[in-house]
């Protein structure tokens, strides 16, 4: 049977992490992005929602079970409040999730409860590279096997938190396959670089990484031996970070909506002139159909049918969703929608890198 | 819970239907579209026996009595689907199916249960019976239905309609072809603007109804689209759509609201049908080009993909992302809940999307795209009809701008 209706339980946990990020994160969103810093116990807060711990099953640590189309539920209504927050408060779930979507089980149970029963901490993925050709199924850092487990040797760009990461989950190419390997921070040749300048998602530390080199154990590498099959992990990086974009389309929508009605040319509401209007219902139709599309994928996932073009149709759709809603929603505040006083000209900043963030976050 | 999963009953009913599109649209698909007028009375001999095979009354309608014996109520959802496949095969075509048009969906939507079963029972008899709707007069067509003309007074146990209708669709069908019904939308009170229009059954064969005009169309050609004059056209008192109580208390708005309920089903159901053609068109690219050796390759980064995948791929993600809205406001119809601002959404979106990935296709085959030896100029050509009817696109945006932004139409028009 066909649903639109989220459970019960889905239902409570959305309305929270709601209340979360329309109090908490939209407050704090434009402090941070202007200080390039998030207050500590605002992530805390993100993390004790516990939208992570309960995707992971109990014998890792977890309370609940793993189902993706909660967790876009979930990450559509916190990047509602603020992207790079959001992404911040997430960053564990790109090292947790690709342990349990690829893990052996020995990792699954070594690897994820410190991550899941700790306070927020930052194990974070190193995966997007820096190329306009960035490819999730080719990535140019190389992993070379060598006698003792495996040698790795690239440049990763936008990782999270890195100049403090507890540990990294590297992806790299292993014979032309995207493979991942845990990483000790203190690695030798390993160098984090300096914190990257981006168009938006100030808030949000990342730095590039250099692996020369860098010798990890048998163990080391997810899957054990055999590896892992990556479009799991793929799949759910896309259609994540498009959940994403969609709440943050809807933040964009929801600002300019009372803002039309009140701003007054000519003697009545822009609201009222049909270029206004007609904006709005387009970004409101655009925010409806896009979202099922990262529902739609998230779900396949959890049956276990094959993701990846819905991952990628979800990406791509959600990707232009951000691009144009939030565009036209600095568009319908007019010049003040170009003053930072506003956010919607840092929404139409982050809506921009909504492809580029693909790995940065998954459920 | 959310769920994609298609119900098994569906799931049924999409192999007979792709079969039916496949085999008996498909190959006289551009015979229709180049005989204007002819009637494709194979394919509709066939809806018909099948239908009446399966026991139902017309693909548009699902008696109420199955519902509650099946659980969860698919018809809606399923109607969808059938809209989709048959548009797939030939939209033209599926504006012929017998017992499928917009009449017997007014009649669902607003009739009462007497009325359905009266007006519906025509589709089980021996013959093809086909119905439509009528809104549009020649004066307006957005305007509507604040701007019916034409008119109904009640005379005794009678209503004497009188008035023009133009561009209704299977009009010819409904009223010549066969023993059908055309639902009109008259005035019972010209003062009252659009609170006074009602809905009204006026069956083949009533003295005083006469189809005036065939039109000649740029596309959907298999499809009559006529004009219907009513000339002091009596019919029985009880043919007027929904309890005749609302007439008495002639400043009730409810007999109107009711009304409008047909559109929260039938735009719907032009947008899955506008999503056959996209998909007809999208499918048919993608066989072109890997006949030349082009394979679209997914998940690729846009910098990297050629221009041809990217257009595809676009292609796709507006199809899916329609489609799935199409779903939702179909589902919400069958859950019984409020689907207008969907509704209006996936009609918008529809229209612009067939439109779109029809001009493209045309435009990226080149000399191909734009031969007669190909149905993507005629799918260019039916496309537009989506973006038109059942509320333009102008009029279905200032449906949803109306919502969310809690308008009323004085505050946005
Ligand atoms: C960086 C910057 C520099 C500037 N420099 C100058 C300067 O040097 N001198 C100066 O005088 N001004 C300046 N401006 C102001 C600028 O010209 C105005 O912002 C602009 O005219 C829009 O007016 P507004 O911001 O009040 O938007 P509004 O008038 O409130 O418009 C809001 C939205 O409604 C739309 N809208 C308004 N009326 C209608 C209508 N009738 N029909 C349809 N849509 C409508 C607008 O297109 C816009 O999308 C500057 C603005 C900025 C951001
Ligand atoms: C093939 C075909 C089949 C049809 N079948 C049926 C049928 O079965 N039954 C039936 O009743 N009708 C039918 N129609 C009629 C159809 O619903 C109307 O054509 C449609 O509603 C538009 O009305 P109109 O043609 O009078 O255009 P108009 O209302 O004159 O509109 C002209 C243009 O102005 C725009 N416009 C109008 N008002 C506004 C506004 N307030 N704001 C912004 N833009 C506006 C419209 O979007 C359109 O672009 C059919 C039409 C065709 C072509």
């Amino acid at each position: 049977m066909y649903s639109f209706e989220p459970t019960e339980e889905q239902r409570m946990l959305i309305d929270a992490v709601e209340r979360y990020a329309v109090n908490d994160l939209r407050e704090a969103a434009r402090d941070a992005e202007e200080s390039g810093e998030i207050p500590r116990a605002l992530i805390e807060k993100g993390w004790e929602m516990g939208v992570l711990q309960a995707s992971v099953p109990e014998q890792y640590g977890g309370f609940g079970e793993h189902s993706a189309v909660t967790g876009v539920l979930a990450a559509e209504a916190m990047a509602c409040g603020d992207l790079a927050i959001a992404l911040a408060v997430m960053a564990p779930s790109t090292y947790v999730m690709p342990i349990l979507y690829g893990g052996t089980e020995a990792q699954k149970e070594a690897l994820i409860p410190p991550v899941i029963e700790a306070e927020w901490k930052p194990y974070v993925a190193a995966l997007t590279e820096s190329r306009f050709d960035f490819y999730l199924g080719e990535m140019s850092t190389i992993a070379k096997k060598t006698k003792s487990g495996y040698s790795l040797t690239g440049e990763k760009a936008y990782v999270p938190f890195a100049d403090q990461a507890e540990s990294f989950l590297v992806f790299a190419a292993l014979d032309g396959k995207t493979q991942a390997f845990i990483v000790p921070p203190d690695a030798e040749g390993l160098t984090v670089g300096e914190r990257d300048k981006l168009l938006g998602i100030h808030a949000l530390p990342t730095f590039p990484l250099t692996l020369e080199d860098v010798k990890v154990p048998t163990n080391a590498r997810l899957g054990g031996d055999d590896g892992f099959d990556p479009a799991s992990v793929i799949a759910s990086a896309q259609f994540t970070i498009a959940a994403m974009a969609i709440g943050l389309s809807k933040a964009a929508l929801d600002y300019a909506l009372p803002y039309a009605k009140e701003r007054e040319v000519w003697g009545k509401p822009i609201a009222q002139r049909q270029s206004i209007a007609f904006m709005l219902a387009e970004m409101a139709i655009e925010v409806e159909s896009n979202r099922l599309l990262a529902w739609e994928a998230a779900w396949m996932l959890d049956e276990e049918q094959d993701a990846s073009k819905a991952a990628y149709l979800a990406l791509t759709g959600a990707s232009d969703t951000a691009m144009s809603v939030t565009d036209r929603a600095v568009q319908v505040l007019g010049g003040h929608g170009y003053i930072r006083e506003h956010p919607v000209e840092l929404w139409m900043r982050n809506g921009r890198g909504i492809s580029t963030f693909a790995g940065m976050a998954m459920v | 819970m959310i769920s994609f999963k298609m119900p098994e009953k569906i799931e049924q009913s999409v192999v007979i239907m792709e079969t039916i599109a496949e085999n008996m649209m498909r190959p006289v698909s551009r015979y229709f579209d180049e005989h204007e007028h002819e009637i494709p009375w194979d394919y509709i001999e066939f809806m018909h026996t099948s239908q009446k095979a399966m026991g139902g009354g017309g693909v548009l309608t699902d008696s109420e009595k199955k519902k509650k014996k099946e659980g969860p109520s698919i018809s809606f959802q399923r109607l969808a689907f059938t809209s989709e496949i048959l548009s797939w095969g030939d939209v033209g075509m599926w504006l012929c199916t017998p017992g499928g048009g917009l009449g017997g969906a007014a009649v669902n939507a607003t009739g009462t249960p007497e009325q359905k079963e009266r007006f519906l029972s025509h589709y089980r008899g021996e013959k093809p019976v086909f119905d439509a709707m009528a809104l549009t007069e020649p004066h307006a067509g957005s305007a509507m239905p604040a701007e019916v003309r034409m008119t109904a007074v009640r005379d005794g146990e009678e209503w004497i309609l009188n008035g023009e209708k133009i561009f209704v669709t299977a009009g010819n069908k409904a009223l010549v072809d066969s023993d059908g019904f055309v639902v009109m939308w008259a005035t019972i009170d010209p003062e009252a603007g659009r609170a006074g229009v009602r809905p009204f059954v006026v069956e083949a064969g009533t003295p005083g109804c006469t189809v005036t005009k065939m039109e000649h169309k740029l596309g959907i050609r298999s499809s009559d689209t006529v004009s219907i004059v009513l000339q002091d056209c009596r019919i029985p008192f009880d043919n007027i759509l929904g309890s005749p109580e609302v007439v008495k208390k002639k400043k009730t708005k409810k007999g109107f609201k009711g009304a409008m309920a047909t559109f929260d089903a039938t735009r719907p159901l032009v947008a899955a049908s506008a999503l056959g053609i996209a998909r007809a068109t999208i499918e048919l690219l993608k066989d072109m080009l890997l006949e030349q050796g082009v394979e679209i390759r997914y998940g690729l980064p846009r910098s990297t993909m050629t221009n041809i995948e990217r257009e595809i791929v676009d292609m796709e993600t507006l199809l899916r992302s329609t489609w799935l809205l199409t779903v939702k406001a179909m589902w919400l119809a069958d859950e019984r809940k409020s689907n207008t601002i969907e509704a209006s959404m996936c009609k918008v979106k529809a229209g612009d999307v067939v439109v779109k990935v029809t001009q493209r296709a045309v435009e990226l085959m080149g000399p191909l795209g734009y031969s007669r030896e190909y149905l993507l100029e005629k799918w260019f050509r039916d496309a537009k009809i989506n973006d038109l009817y059942e509320g333009t696109g102008q009029i279905n945006r200032l449906i949803v701008a109306r919502r969310i932004l809690e308008y009323s139409r004085h505050e946005l028009s």
